[in-house]
């Protein structure tokens, strides 16, 4: 294997992967490209998912539980009232009207027994969410090259959900909408996130009504365009592409009756989809100077398929693309091919991906791009030949990088570049140098800059590493290497 | 299992970061005499710059070796006088009362077989008690305590393995059933490391060093970085000598704590980093002065919290080699070999310096820049081996010490 070929492996693993680990460079071979283009042609499927409740049995599950809280503190709140009057001495009005403090006690006694019954009662969302990123993280540290995975992670991000808000449905979420058209064509994806109830829950469209609907009109409630904003802004034309106030409202009104089935109602199907027509705006709406006059559900995906055809939207989605594995400021022409690639192919994001890694664009170096904390704490992982993880210890290490996992603080995701991350540096220091303590006993750095990363890393950071007064700190020092920290 | 009531406080874990124990069975031979001896070895990572920690402040040499980074008597931070020849840093001052009553001893110009200067390999023969690097898995305490046969009555946790976490010193690694014991919380990056970090971001990436000088700057202020969010007050932020002292006082006193039950171990193994002081060392001022300072809480958390037991224990504090002894040309020391090892305890015949002393004429210097070794550590360690925990000579010389069979035990150590 020629020194360019290593150098080129390098990159592909660091920029389009996972990170190097143990064989990954050899295993690249002579065509880093090829390689990267054949993973696409792995399935996605989480197979050790298999076992994991479906997003809506999650939601059910917690839904029950949260029933079962209100339940139980209700009758320890009634329990709790009349204990005390049994006890209460007979009092006279005037002493009644002195006894504010002790009426006072007694209700905060009977709130107290009402939050401990309703404590007693277990949260069956986090080990939910702790078993989906053990497993999300897993395919990640287990995957050859990772292009796939974070591929997943691009469009997971792209059209995040918050586990601060849905925490039950985050991972199922990710698993059936995401995973499952990350390499599909773009309007499948976008059709199955936007149809998809933990969507529908995040962006507030569960009771959306339209105005004239049944439900609007008996209830004089209405619309919400909190979805219909953010898909046209965030998740296919991108902001200040044309799209005006009234075109929020259309599509508003298209979305109004996407919803979920109540999970008290229906312990078979609740949380799952449902396209509700009492909460359905009638009739026809306009969208982007197009007309839409199908009936129920139909018109949401009508407007859909034009949006993901919008050229606009090929542009939004190459350019985030590209921003995301080449550049903070991606080459032009880079972004050109792959939109081109989005619009020829009618939105094929295998063919996209694979316009990305054919572009010698995408190539061209120095690494400037500061990885985002994920990937950076997968790359350190995967460099030591660990292929398990703690999720609590991972999901906690995101947190305080900032990234906590499905956790982004508001619907356009995490971002992109680097003036967002950069100044969390330090604490990556913090968390490299806790994790370097736990594996200094099995992973050697030298080992690691030879075997993991065929020595294609920069004297100077062999020198430091060398120089290290210990091998925690030589790994430490590795993984904040700007080796590791760019791609 | 057995070893639930002994589990450590989730407080024991938060403060331990770092540190890490192991111990084994109960010296049967030396119980049979009535005692209950303790042995708590301290492995100082990073090589110790034993002049810096004890100087030679009678040596006509001393001043012209180290200008006016020399440790003396009458400094702004005078030295604390040992005996005629020797004083001991000033950041030190429990480790001199100790020396005063006879409850510390010093071992000066002293240094592993290990010639030459890479820190892991240094360790590894500290640690596996073997004349050369990467021999061994197994370190030369576990192979001491395979030679004591258990007394009965011990913990059972003495027979099991205690994986909570991944690393275990070198030095009690091997098949004698070990308990380690790793804390969940870390120590934050040192000093050291953050410096080492900002030097190589210096020379590969601009960007970064100004970010993380920029950090450094918040933490020596006294402000933890991400003020005003909840984990700010996480110890894992905001490296800082008064938390690297918190953390030495605490995680030595926890292992001094387990070590004084009566029904637990009684030989334990830990490490502490940061003592590769190439860069400003600070002996009198500064980092190294800072260090030995948070050494010496150490000493002290670990006095108190031995109660009863103080005067069965001893601790060895040892680290892999020495330093230059000249100053180098960022005011800090490079890769040495000659240093200085610290045993304290209330079983230890002190109060003294314990040297052949070389000199330090450029002669006197190995290799015409350290401090050239005069006593084989190993002889110190197997002397504290056989007469405080009694193991056997010929087995300190075949297995503990393979090859060591003319490095005579060091004895009198013990009281």
């Amino acid at each position: 294997m020629s020194n360019s070929a290593r150098a080129e492996a390098v990159l592909a693993l660091h920029r389009f992967g996972m990170g190097p680990r143990p064989g990954s460079i050899a295993a690249l071979g002579s065509d880093p490209r090829g390689a990267l283009i054949a993973e696409l042609d792995r399935p996605l499927v989480l197979t050790a998912a298999a076992s994991l409740p479906s997003s809506a049995k999650a939601y059910r599950t917690v839904a029950d539980a949260n029933a079962r809280r209100t339940a139980r503190a209700k009758q320890a709140q009634q329990q709790a009232k009349k204990q005390q009057t049994a006890s209460a001495p007979v009092m006279s009005e005037e002493q009644t009207q002195t006894q504010g403090p002790a009426q006072g006690q007694e209700k905060d006694g009977a709130e107290m027994a009402a939050k401990q019954a309703a404590e007693a009662v277990p949260d069956p969302g986090r080990p939910m969410y702790l078993q989906e990123a053990k497993l999300r993280t897993e395919a990640a540290l287990g995957a050859d090259i990772g292009f796939a995975e974070r591929l997943v992670w691009f469009w997971s991000n792209h059209f995040c959900v918050s586990a601060y808000k849905i925490q039950s449905m985050s991972g199922a979420y990710e698993r059936e909408a995401v995973r499952a058209n990350a390499l599909g064509h773009f309007v499948d994806l976008l059709q199955a996130v936007e149809g998809h109830p933990a969507m529908l829950f995040y962006l507030d469209n569960l009771g959306s009504m339209g105005a004239n609907s049944i439900a609007g009109i008996n209830r004089s409630r209405g619309l919400n365009e909190n979805i219909a904003r953010e898909i046209m802004e965030l998740h296919t034309l991108g902001v200040r592409t044309g799209y005006s106030q009234n075109d929020v409202i259309g599509f508003a009104n298209v979305l109004t009756g996407w919803t979920l089935v109540p999970p008290g109602d229906n312990p078979e199907h609740g949380g799952e989809f449902i396209f509700n027509p009492r909460l359905h705006e009638p009739g026809g709406q306009t969208v982007l100077g197009k007309r839409y006059e199908q009936e129920d559900a139909e018109q949401g995906r009508a407007v859909l398929r034009d949006l993901a055809a919008h050229p606009a939207t090929a542009t939004h989605v190459a350019t985030k693309l590209a921003r995301h594995f080449v550049a903070d400021e991606p080459p032009p022409a880079l972004v050109a091919q792959m939109a081109k690639t989005f619009r020829d192919t009618e939105g094929d994001l295998k063919q996209v991906a694979i316009a990305l890694v054919s572009s010698d664009e995408a190539w061209r170096g120095p690494p400037s791009k500061l990885k985002r904390p994920g990937e950076w704490v997968v790359g350190m992982v995967r460099a030591t030949g660990i292929r398990e993880v703690d999720p609590t210890r991972f999901t906690g290490g995101q947190d305080l990088l900032g990234e906590g996992l499905w956790r982004p603080s508001a619907p356009k995701g995490y971002p992109d570049d680097e003036a967002s991350w950069i100044d969390g540096v330090g604490r990556r220091l913090d968390i490299a140098n806790n994790f370097a303590e736990r594996v200094a006993a099995t992973a050697d750095p030298q080992a690691i800059i030879k075997d993991v990363f065929a020595s294609e890393i920069a004297p100077e950071v062999k020198q430091a590493v060398g120089r290290a007064e210990s091998r925690q700190q030589a790994l430490a020092l590795l993984f904040m290497s700007a080796d590791f920290l760019r791609r | 299992m057995g070893f639930v009531n002994h589990l450590p406080t989730r407080r024991e874990l938060l403060v331990g970061s770092g540190a890490l124990f192991a111990w084994s069975q109960m010296p049967r031979i030396a119980r049979a005499e009535g005692r209950d001896p303790r042995l708590l070895v301290i492995v100082l990572r990073g090589a110790l710059d034993g002049l810096g920690a004890v100087a030679p402040v009678g040596d006509s040499d001393w001043i012209s070796l180290r200008g006016d980074r020399a440790l003396v008597l009458d400094g702004k931070t005078p030295a604390l006088p040992l005996d005629a020849f020797f004083a001991l840093n000033p950041a030190m001052p429990n480790l001199h009362r100790l020396y005063k009553t006879g409850k510390a001893a010093i071992v000066h110009a002293t240094a592993t077989p290990y010639r030459e200067r890479s820190h892991f390999d240094g360790q590894d023969v500290l640690e596996s008690g073997l004349v050369k690097p990467g021999m061994t898995n197994s370190g030369w305490l576990n192979r001491a305590l395979l030679a004591l046969e258990s007394g009965g009555r011990v913990d059972p946790r003495g027979s099991r393995a205690l994986g909570i976490g991944s690393v275990t010193p070198l030095v009690v690694r091997g098949s004698a059933p070990v308990m380690t014991w790793v804390p969940q919380k870390l120590l934050p990056a040192s000093e050291d490391t953050q410096n080492r970090l900002l030097d190589l971001y210096r020379h590969t990436d601009p960007k970064l060093a100004t970010v993380l000088q920029a950090r450094m700057k918040l933490a020596s202020l006294g402000g933890a970085p991400g003020t005003g969010d909840p984990m700010s007050d996480d110890p894992t932020l905001a490296p800082g000598i008064a938390r690297v002292r918190a953390y030495f006082a605490e995680a030595a006193g926890t292992a001094a704590r387990y070590l004084a039950k009566p029904d637990g171990p009684r030989v334990g193994a830990m490490g502490f980093v940061g003592w590769d002081t190439h860069i400003a060392e600070g002996a009198a001022a500064g980092q190294l002065y800072n260090l030995l300072g948070a050494l010496d809480g150490a000493f002290a958390a670990i006095e108190s919290n031995m109660g009863e037991a103080w005067r069965e224990t001893v601790v060895a504090v040892v680290t892999e080699f020495g330093r230059t002894a000249r100053i180098n040309g960022t005011q800090g020391t490079d890769h040495g070999t000659g240093t200085v090892a610290f045993l304290i305890g209330g079983a230890l015949a002190g109060g003294r310096v314990i040297a052949d002393w070389p000199g330090l004429k450029p002669a006197q210097l190995f290799e015409d820049r350290d401090l050239k070794p005069t006593t084989d550590l190993r002889a110190v360690l197997k002397g504290l081996l056989r007469d405080h925990l009694r193991v056997e000579e010929k087995v300190l010389a075949d297995a503990v010490f393979p090859g060591s069979a003319d490095v005579r035990p060091m004895g009198g150590l013990v009281g």
